[in-house]
C-alpha cells in the first residue's frame, strides 16, 4: 500500500472552468447592461452559497423502530417453505446461493429493505453507479475458499495457472493508482504518511509492517495461520488471544511506537474498517486487518483488491442474480420462534398493514444480532449475549461535474485526507475504461466515530440535509477548493448500525461463541458473530449456515473448489 | 473650465490610439503577419475615424449630450475589444469579421468625439486657438499613448487590462464632462446611472482579466498560433511558420508539417506493406488524418475505420483548408469511416477483425492514457487483428525514454503476440519508436506504394535496427493494476527535459 512519494503531473484544482466564468462575467455584463445597476451590486455582495440538491436516504430506520413499540397484527396467512432466510444481507444471499448450489429451492429470503444488499447496497444515477457501503473485496487468501468459488462462478477468477494460482480477469483489479493521501498541502502516494516524515517515522514503519508481515505468515501448532479470512479457519492456538485483551493504541504503545505518523495511520485503518477509533477496537483485530490478507493471485499482488462502480453491490448483483424469485422485500420479521418442529417466522408488510407468517422445517437468521435480541424470544429469555456495539456510518454520494485534482499525485481511487474527520473518498468512475470521464460520483465515507454510538446514531438521525452537505462541502473544501463550485448533488445515507465494533475481549471472549450456537432449527449467520465486518465474513457465516441446514436436511453436498 | 474639456482631448486621444493599437497588435499576435496585420487595422482605423467625422455634420441639437453618449460608448466598445478578441479567437472563420468590426465601430466612435468636442468648444475660443489647442492636445495623448503601450502597459498590465484601463477613463471622462456641464444636458440622470454602469462593468473586466487571459495561452508557443480550440477533451493549437504547420495537444507537439510523413510513413508502411492484400484497416488515434493518407495509398485496402475520441479534433482535419491539403483529404474518403469514441469502450464492444490496426495515441503521460497501453487493452487489440494481421503502436522514443519503450514491447508481447521493435528519426521528434505485433513471423516488406519519401526496403533495415543506447531489458508489464508505464514515461521524460 505504500508506494514511493513521487509525484506525477499535478493538476488543477477543480478551480471554475476560466472559460465558463468568464462567459458567466461576460453573461453578467449584459446583465447589467439590462437591469438596474443596484440588482447587479447586489448580486455581489449577497451571494449566498445555493442549496445543494439531493436528499437524504437510509436504512428503513423507522420501519425497524415499529419493532420497539412491538404491536403487529396475528398473521392472516401462513405460507410453508423449507428454510426460511431472515435477511438479504451478505449473509443471507449467500446462504441462498449455496442452497441453489445444492440444488435446493424450497426457501424464501426476507429482507426489510426495498432491496436486498445490506450493507453493500449501491445506488446509480445519469453519470454512474456508486456504492452506499461496502465498496471493495481484497484478493482472497488461501483460506476465503467460498468467495473464490464465488467468484469462479461470476467470471471475475478466468481460471487458474499451471502454478495453480487463480487468473483474474483484469478489469476487475482496482486500476493504478490505487491511493493517495492530502498531506502538509500536496498529494501524495498511498495512505502511509510520507510527506514529512523523519527517521524516526520510517524506522517504526519499518518495524510495523515487519512485524504484521511475521503475524500474516506465522501458523500455529495445528498449521493454520494464527490470522486467517474467514477468522474462524485461523489456528486454534491460543498465543495471540492474549492481544484481544488491550486496545490497537495500547498495543502500539506497547512496543514503544510513539510515530505520530504510525498512529495516524493505524488509527485510519481502525475506523476505515470497524468505525471505530484505535482506542476502542481491540488489538486482534486491529493486526487481523494488516495480517490476515494474504490475497494469492497469479497475475496481481497479495495487496490488490477487487473493486467496482457500484462498489460491493456488484457483487450483490451477482448473488441476487441466483436468488432473485425467492427475495420478499419490505418484510419486516418481527417474530421467528420455534414451535412444534417448526420454525415460525412472522413478518409485516408495511404496505399492507399484513402479517404473514412462513412455517419453516429451519431457519438463517442473517440480520445482525441487535435485531436477533429483539424478535428472538427464546433468545431473550436466554439472557442477551454481550451487547455488541454498533458504530454509524454516514456515507454521501456526491456528483460533481469535473473530475478533483489536487497538487501532487493524480486522482486515485481512495482519496483520503491527513486532517479530516471522514475516511475520505473513493471514485465511482475510476474503474472506467473511457479517457476523458468529465463528470464523477465520489463516495464519501464517515464513521461517526467521535463520539459513543448511541450518542452519535442520535444525532445523525437528526441532522437535515442541508446541515450534512455544509459539513461535507466544508470538509472536501480544505482538499480541493472551489469544489463546491462543481457539486451538482449529494445524497446522504446515514447507517445507524453499519457495523459490529470488535471491542477488547470480544473476539475472543464465550459470548461471541455462545451467539453462533442455534436457538433450536433457528441457525445464525452475521458477520457480526466474527466481530470483522467484511464481506468474507458475512459470506463464510451464510455458507456455513447453509451447510448446517443442509446437513439437518439429509442432502449430499457439493463440496467444490 | 474649457481647459478642463480640453485635457479630456488629451485623454480622448490617448485611448483612441490605444485602441487601435490594441487591435492590430492582437491581430498580428493571434493571425500572424504583422505588417499585413497593423498595416489593415490603422487604416481601417483611421477610415472608419473618417466616417465618424464625416457623420459629426449630421449630429444636432444637444451636442453634449451626445457626446457624452459617444464617450460611453467607446469605453464600452473600446474597453471590451481586447477581451472580445481573445475570446472570440476560437472561432477562426470569423474572427477577421469580428476584429474588423470592432475596429469599425470604435474608429467611428473616436472619429466623432473631436468634431463634436471642438463644435462644443466653438463658442469658447477663437477658431485658431481652438484647433491648435485640440490638435496639440490631441497629438501629444498620441505621442504618450505609442509610448506607454509597448513600455508600461503590456508587460504590466497585459492587452485585455490595458484595453479595460482605458475602457475606464473613457467613461470617466465622460462622467466628468456631465459633472461640468450637467445643466445643459438633458436626461442627466439617465446618462449619468448609465455611466455608472458601464464604469462598474469595466472595473469588474479590469479586476477578472486574469481570468480572460488564463485560457488564451497563445503566448506559450514559439510560432504564429492560427488555431487554437479547447474541445471536450483537450487543448488544441495549430501554429504556423513559413512552411511549417504544427500541431498541438494540450501542448504536446504532434506533428510538424516539415517533418511528419518521416513518422507516419513509418508507422504505417513497414507493417502494412508487409501484408499481400490489406482490406480491412484500423486506425486508432489519429484524427489528424496522416496516417490514413498513408494508408489509401494501397489499393487493395476497401475500408479504413478511424476511432478518434474528439470530434473537434477530425472535424478540424476534415474543412480547415491548410489541414486537408496536408493529409490530402483523407478523412473524406469514401473508403474511410470516421468515429468519435472511446477506443478502448468501442474496441471492446466491436466483434470485427482487421488486416492492419495502427495505434497512435498521445504518449502515455498520465493514468488514463495508460490504460491504452496496458495488457488489457492489447488481449481485446488481438481479438480485433485478423488471423494474418499486423498491428503497429506508436510508443515514445526509446532514446529519450527507452524503458517506457521497451515496457510496451514487452506488454504486447506479454499477450502471446511476437513483437517487432522498430525507430525512425523524425527531427521535431527525435529517434521515435514502434511496436509491430503479429501472430506469424515477420518478414521485412521489400516493395512500397510509389511515391514514398522516407521508407524504402533499405531504410526499413534500418529502422528494425538497435544500438545498444536504445536496449533496456524490461520484465514489466503495463497492467490496468499496476501502471509501471505511467511511472517509467514520467520519470524518463522529465529526467530528460530538465
Amino acid at each position: 500500500m505504500s508506494g514511493p512519494n513521487t509525484s506525477i503531473e499535478p493538476e488543477g484544482e477543480p478551480a471554475p472552468h476560466p472559460r465558463r466564468s468568464f462567459l458567466k462575467s461576460a453573461a453578467l455584463w449584459t446583465l447589467g447592461a439590462a437591469l438596474p445597476g443596484a440588482l447587479t451590486l447586489r448580486y455581489f455582495t449577497n451571494r449566498r452559497p445555493k442549496p445543494v440538491p439531493g436528499r437524504i436516504l437510509g436504512a428503513s430506520a423507522k420501519t425497524g423502530h415499529l419493532l420497539r413499540e412491538g404491536r403487529f397484527p396475528a398473521p392472516s396467512k401462513v405460507e410453508t417453505t423449507d428454510t426460511v432466510i431472515i435477511g438479504g444481507g451478505i449473509s443471507g444471499l449467500s446462504a441462498g446461493w449455496w442452497l441453489e448450489r445444492n440444488h435446493q429451492t424450497s426457501y424464501r429470503i426476507l429482507e426489510l429493505e426495498e432491496e436486498a444488499g445490506g450493507n453493500s447496497r449501491s445506488g446509480r444515477n445519469q453519470i454512474s453507479a456508486y456504492p452506499w457501503g461496502a465498496h471493495y473485496l481484497p484478493i482472497p487468501g488461501p483460506e476465503a475458499r467460498y468467495v473464490r468459488t464465488l467468484l469462479e462462478e461470476v467470471g471475475v477468477i478466468r481460471g487458474y495457472s499451471s502454478k495453480g494460482l487463480p487468473v483474474y480477469d483484469e478489469f476487475h483489479l482496482c486500476a493504478d493508482p490505487g491511493e493517495r493521501l492530502f498531506l502538509q498541502g500536496s498529494w501524495q502516494e498511498g495512505l502511509v504518511p510520507q510527506t514529512g516524515a523523519g527517521s524516526r517515522d520510517r524506522e517504526e514503519y519499518r518495524e510495523f509492517f515487519s512485524l504484521m508481515d511475521r503475524f500474516r505468515k506465522e501458523r500455529g501448532s495445528d498449521g493454520k495461520r494464527h490470522f486467517a479470512i474467514p477468522l474462524e479457519l485461523g489456528s486454534a492456538d491460543a498465543k495471540y488471544r492474549a492481544l484481544d485483551r488491550i486496545t490497537m493504541k495500547a498495543f502500539l504503545e506497547e512496543r514503544n511506537w510513539h510515530s505520530n505518523y504510525l498512529h495516524w495511520y493505524v488509527n485510519y485503518c481502525c475506523r476505515d474498517d470497524y468505525g471505530a477509533t484505535y482506542d476502542r477496537v481491540s488489538a486482534w483485530a486491529g493486526i487481523h486487518y494488516f495480517a490476515a490478507r494474504a490475497g494469492i493471485a497469479e497475475n496481481a499482488e497479495p495487496q490488490h483488491l477487487l473493486t467496482w462502480p457500484e462498489g460491493n453491490g456488484w457483487l450483490v448483483s451477482q448473488l441476487r442474480k441466483k436468488v432473485e424469485p425467492r427475495i420478499r422485500t419490505r418484510a419486516l420479521v418481527h417474530s421467528v420462534r420455534n414451535e412444534g418442529g417448526k420454525v415460525l417466522a412472522d413478518h409485516f408488510n408495511p404496505d399492507t398493514g399484513e402479517t404473514t407468517r412462513i412455517q419453516a422445517k429451519h431457519a438463517i437468521f442473517a440480520a445482525p444480532r441487535f435485531v436477533a435480541n429483539r424478535i428472538v424470544p427464546e433468545l431473550a429469555s436466554r439472557g442477551t449475549p454481550a451487547s455488541v456495539g454498533y458504530s454509524p456510518w454516514m456515507v454521501a454520494n456526491v456528483s460533481l461535474s469535473s473530475l478533483p485534482g489536487g497538487r501532487g499525485a493524480p486522482l486515485s481511487w481512495d482519496n483520503v485526507s491527513y486532517s479530516s474527520p471522514a475516511l475520505g473518498y473513493v471514485v465511482a468512475t475510476h474503474q472506467n475504461l473511457n479517457l476523458h470521464p468529465k463528470k464523477t460520483v465520489i463516495t464519501y465515507y464517515h464513521p461517526l466515530s467521535h463520539t459513543d454510538p448511541v450518542s452519535a446514531r442520535k444525532e445523525a438521525h437528526q441532522r437535515t440535509h442541508t446541515e450534512w452537505c455544509e459539513m461535507i462541502i466544508a470538509d472536501l473544501s480544505k482538499t480541493h477548493s472551489g469544489i463546491a463550485e462543481v457539486i451538482e448533488n449529494i445524497d446522504v445515507w446515514v447507517w445507524g448500525h453499519a457495523m459490529a465494533i470488535p471491542e477488547p475481549g470480544f473476539i475472543t471472549g464465550s459470548d461471541r461463541k455462545a451467539m453462533a450456537k442455534p436457538v433450536g432449527k433457528i441457525h445464525f449467520a452475521h458477520s457480526d458473530m466474527s466481530g470483522i465486518p467484511i464481506f468474507e465474513e458475512a459470506q463464510y457465516r451464510g455458507v456455513m449456515a447453509a451447510k448446517s441446514v443442509l446437513r439437518e436436511l439429509g442432502i449430499a453436498q457439493r463440496e467444490d473448489s | 473650465m474649457p481647459y478642463l474639456l480640453l485635457f479630456s482631448v488629451f485623454v480622448i486621444a490617448t485611448c483612441g490610439l490605444i485602441y487601435e493599437l490594441i487591435s492590430g497588435a492582437l491581430a498580428s499576435y493571434l493571425l500572424g503577419d504583422s505588417i499585413t496585420q497593423f498595416s489593415t487595422v490603422i487604416g481601417v482605423y483611421l477610415f472608419s475615424m473618417g466616417i465618424g467625422s464625416f457623420l459629426s455634420k449630421y449630429v444636432r441639437g444637444n451636442l453634449v449630450f451626445v457626446f457624452i453618449q459617444v464617450e460611453l460608448l467607446v469605453g464600452l466598445v473600446g474597453g471590451c475589444s481586447a477581451a472580445i478578441l481573445f475570446t472570440a479567437f476560437e472561432h477562426v472563420r470569423y474572427f477577421r469579421v469580428l476584429l474588423y468590426l470592432l475596429v469599425t465601430i470604435t474608429g467611428t466612435l473616436v472619429g466623432l468625439e473631436i468634431p463634436l468636442l471642438m463644435r462644443i468648444l466653438k463658442d469658447r475660443f477663437e477658431f485658431k486657438d481652438l484647433v491648435s489647442q485640440v490638435f496639440t492636445f490631441d497629438y501629444v495623448g498620441a505621442l504618450l499613448a505609442s509610448l506607454l503601450f509597448p513600455l508600461v502597459l503590456v508587460p504590466h498590465l497585459g492587452m485585455v487590462r490595458t484595453g479595460f484601463f482605458f475602457g475606464i477613463l473613457n467613461a470617466g471622462v465622460a462622467l466628468w464632462v456631465l459633472v461640468l456641464l450637467g445643466r445643459e444636458v438633458v436626461w442627466a440622470r439617465l446618462l449619468r446611472s448609465s455611466a455608472i454602469l458601464i464604469l462598474i462593468l469595466l472595473v469588474f473586466g479590469f479586476v477578472y482579466s486574469d481570468k480572460i487571459m488564463s485560457f488564451a495561452e497563445t503566448a506559450s508557443y514559439q510560432d504564429q498560433v492560427i488555431y487554437s480550440k479547447s474541445s471536450r477533451y483537450q487543448r488544441i493549437v495549430i501554429t504556423r511558420a513559413p512552411g511549417d504547420l504544427r500541431l498541438f495537444l494540450n501542448g504536446n507537439l504532434q506533428f510538424s508539417s516539415r517533418d511528419e510523413y518521416r513518422y507516419h510513413e513509418a508507422l504505417v508502411h513497414v507493417g502494412l506493406a508487409a501484408l499481400p492484400s490489406p482490406r480491412k484497416v484500423l486506425v486508432l488515434g489519429g484524427g489528424d488524418g496522416l496516417a490514413v493518407r498513408e494508408i489509401l495509398k494501397y489499393p487493395s485496402v476497401e475500408s479504413v475505420t478511424l476511432v478518434d475520441l474528439d470530434s473537434s479534433m477530425t472535424d478540424l482535419f476534415r474543412n480547415h483548408d491548410s489541414l486537408t491539403s496536408l493529409n490530402g483529404n483523407s478523412l473524406k474518403d469514401p473508403k474511410v469511416r470516421v468515429l468519435n469514441e472511446d477506443a478502448f469502450v468501442w474496441l471492446r464492444d466491436q466483434k470485427d477483425t482487421y488486416d492492419f490496426i495502427a495505434v497512435d495515441f498521445p504518449d502515455p503521460s498520465n493514468y488514463s492514457i495508460g490504460k491504452l497501453y496496458s495488457n488489457s487493452f492489447y488481449r481485446v487489440l488481438k481479438e480485433a487483428l485478423a488471423p494474418q494481421g499486423i498491428l503497429v503502436i506508436q510508443s515514445t522514443s526509446p532514446y529519450v525514454a527507452k524503458k517506457s519503450f521497451w515496457c510496451v514491447e514487452n506488454t504486447l508481447k506479454s499477450t502471446g503476440l511476437k513483437t517487432v521493435p522498430y525507430h525512425a528519426w523524425v527531427p521535431s521528434f527525435g529517434e521515435w519508436g514502434f511496436v509491430i505485433g503479429m501472430r506469424g513471423d515477420f518478414r521485412p516488406p521489400e516493395r512500397f506504394p510509389a511515391g514514398l519519401r522516407f521508407v524504402n526496403a533499405d531504410t526499413v533495415k534500418n529502422l528494425l535496427y538497435f544500438p545498444d543506447d536504445m536496449i533496456a531489458r524490461i520484465p514489466d508489464v503495463n497492467k490496468l493494476n499496476n501502471q509501471v508505464l505511467v511511472r517509467y514515461f514520467e520519470h524518463e521524460w522529465s529526467e530528460y527535459i530538465h
